[in-house]
């Protein structure tokens, strides 16, 4: 395996991803990762100097429209999926003292 | 003919002719899934109440003349990741264990304008990431042409059901090949249109430069009766295109006189089995013997178009799978010590496997350092793909492959090797990157019983030459065995 995934990358891609991984999760992912970047790394045989990253394949624009709610209150409904909730507001996990 | 076996159009016909009725047909598949289901698991949902009732309505409203169209009355199957509101939506993911939307995917409410009746929602790989549908959080699916193997995926449930006749069509997404994939392995029409013309709206996300919702059906007709019906312009979808060609039910024609097929070298090499090469060739010998002008070309870049897949959907994938952070609505942990803490217990416990691999290696080729190498590479490759395409279709109208390298492979054999698993999207991955419009249709079957899918691919909007030759090849092969007279 030509990519070695690291404790301390497989830390770090772990706070980025919000995930908590146990040890031997971590193994795993530390071993199919360098798989799937050994296997990515083909792309480095083609020439791509002076192409543009494409990331539609249509031309397409902003769209842009006026500013105005077209949508009924559904905060009740949508408060039904909560986990928790409290005076019409989700409840989360105290953040600060 | 058992009212189950009917295609979507033929029972619409017949529901407007006073034959049946909406509500006897509903009947009918509701109690065919009750009593096939277990042996497949094609539904995460079954909402047999809920189908009942829309289906009264629908048939006062076909009596009255209010609704008249060519799908009206006719049940319908969901993949589970479309919302529909006050019904479940999993993703087949713990994740969303518990989540009952509040407002229904366009291309859904679109279905519904039409007097589509949702039978419930169907099985899936989790989030849509996989080949195989059995990365299910809801168990795996199992092919109705021999339940020893797998139907494909992501889109597994809505094939199946189609080929179990427990569903008389339905939609499923495509991604990577999603839909024409299990299309393929279960024997039913499958086909993935040009990005932009079906409202991602309500279809929630996985790789959102690549999803697009299209149909599973018995036949081609069924693909463009429905494709037609989906296919709107949407503001609240920013990527949804202005189309006035869809009235893709006009390219219902069995004709090919003077198509130009082309039929990439580059999808016949190393990795494809001997009996779909030969399948998917006849099928391109009766065309050429119909008329189309049948020729060999290098497409180039074919072995390219997994690691660019991979790496962009991955990227896509751990951006849009942020929000599920155990807040507003899904899974939350049960013990945890804090905020940050929770979200990471929420998501590592609510997210499988597949889902947590694809996430970690999104997250690794956006962060900084590897952004450019990785992401902007796979970006620029992509490109060079869709160059490529513009290069065959000045020559051609409609490219010409198999689906897949193999008939659908066994249970429990796909999962232990990912890197293999994504080999088996060879053929379907690059039509995403490029944002074409592909169709599977059955084309034979192998010396085991289990159906071989041809992949007809086509330019950007030219949907209408897929349906022509698809339709034109489906009246030459003939009808296709039914699955459900295969086993029990």
């Amino acid at each position: 395996m030509a990519n070695i995934i690291n404790d301390e990358t497989i830390e770090y891609v772990g706070i980025l991803a919000k995930l908590e991984l146990s040890d031997e999760e971590k193994e795993q992912a530390k071993s199919d990762m360098g798989r799937m970047l050994d296997y990515i790394d083909k792309l480095g045989e083609l020439d791509t100097s002076g192409v543009e990253p494409m990331s539609h394949v249509f031309p397409v624009q902003n769209v842009f429209r006026e500013d105005e709610v077209t949508n009924k209150d559904t905060r009740e409904q949508l408060l039904t999926n909560a986990p928790e909730q409290k005076d019409g507001m989700f409840m989360v996990p105290k953040t600060f003292d | 003919m058992s009212i189950t076996d009917m295609t979507a159009v033929e029972l619409a016909a017949a529901i407007r002719a006073g034959e049946t009725t909406a509500v006897e047909a509903t009947k009918a598949m509701l109690d065919r899934i009750e009593e096939r289901d277990k042996n497949y698991n094609c539904y995460v949902t079954v909402d047999r109440e809920g189908a009942l009732a829309q289906a009264g309505k629908v048939q006062a409203k076909i009596e009255s003349g209010e609704l008249t169209g060519p799908l009206a009355g006719v049940p319908v199957a969901i993949k589970d990741n479309m919302c529909t509101e006050g019904l479940l939506t999993t993703c087949s993911s713990k994740i969303l264990h518990n989540f009952v939307p509040t407002y229904t995917a366009e291309a859904v409410l679109n279905l519904q304008k039409a007097g589509a009746v949702i039978l419930g929602k169907t099985n899936m790989d989790e989030f849509a990431m996989g080949s195989t549908t059995e990365t299910s959080a809801y168990g795996v699916t199992k092919n109705p042409w021999n339940t020893e193997h797998v139907p494909g995926g992501s889109s597994g449930g809505s094939a199946a059901a189609v080929a179990a006749n427990e569903c008389y069509y339905a939609l499923g997404s495509d991604t990577g090949g999603s839909i024409r994939q299990p299309a393929s392995y279960c024997g039913t029409v499958g086909m993935k249109p040009t990005y932009g013309t079906v409202s991602r709206y309500g279809l929630i996300a996985y790789g959102s430069s690549l999803d697009q919702i299209g149909p599973l059906t018995k036949d081609v007709t069924d693909c463009a009766t429905v494709l037609e019906a989906i296919s709107t312009h949407d503001e609240k979808d920013s990527t949804s295109v202005k189309r006035e060609d869809t009235d893709f039910t006009s390219a219902l024609v069995d004709d090919v006189q003077g198509m130009r097929i082309g039929i990439p070298n580059d999808y016949f090499g190393e990795g494809l089995d001997e009996e779909v090469k030969t399948a998917v060739l006849k099928a391109a010998e009766q065309l050429e013997q119909k008329g189309a002008v049948v020729e060999h070309f290098d497409l180039s870049l074919v072995e390219y178009a997994i690691p660019t897949y991979y790496t962009i959907a991955a990227a896509e994938a751990s951006s849009n799978l942020e929000r599920f952070d155990g807040i507003k609505y899904g899974y939350r942990t049960e013990d945890y010590a804090g905020l940050h803490n929770m979200y990471k217990k929420s998501r590592s416990e609510g997210f499988g496997e597949e889902v947590k691999r694809r996430i970690m290696l999104g997250s690794f080729v956006l962060s900084s350092g590897y952004y450019d190498a990785y992401y902007l590479k796979a970006l620029r490759v992509k490109a060079l793909i869709k160059q490529a395409f513009d290069e065959a279709f000045a020559k051609y109208d409609v490219i010409l492959g198999p689906v897949a390298p193999t008939t659908a492979p066994k249970l429990g054999s796909s999962l232990a090797d990912p890197i293999k698993m994504y080999l088996g999207d060879i053929y379907t991955i690059a039509v995403n990157l490029a944002g074409l419009p592909g169709i599977s249709v059955p084309c034979g079957s192998d010396k085991n019983g289990l159906p071989i899918g041809l992949q007809l691919i086509g330019d950007c909007f030219r949907e209408k030459k897929l349906i022509q030759t698809a339709y034109t090849y489906e009246k030459i092969r003939g009808a296709f065995p039914k699955a459900s007279k295969e086993v029990g």
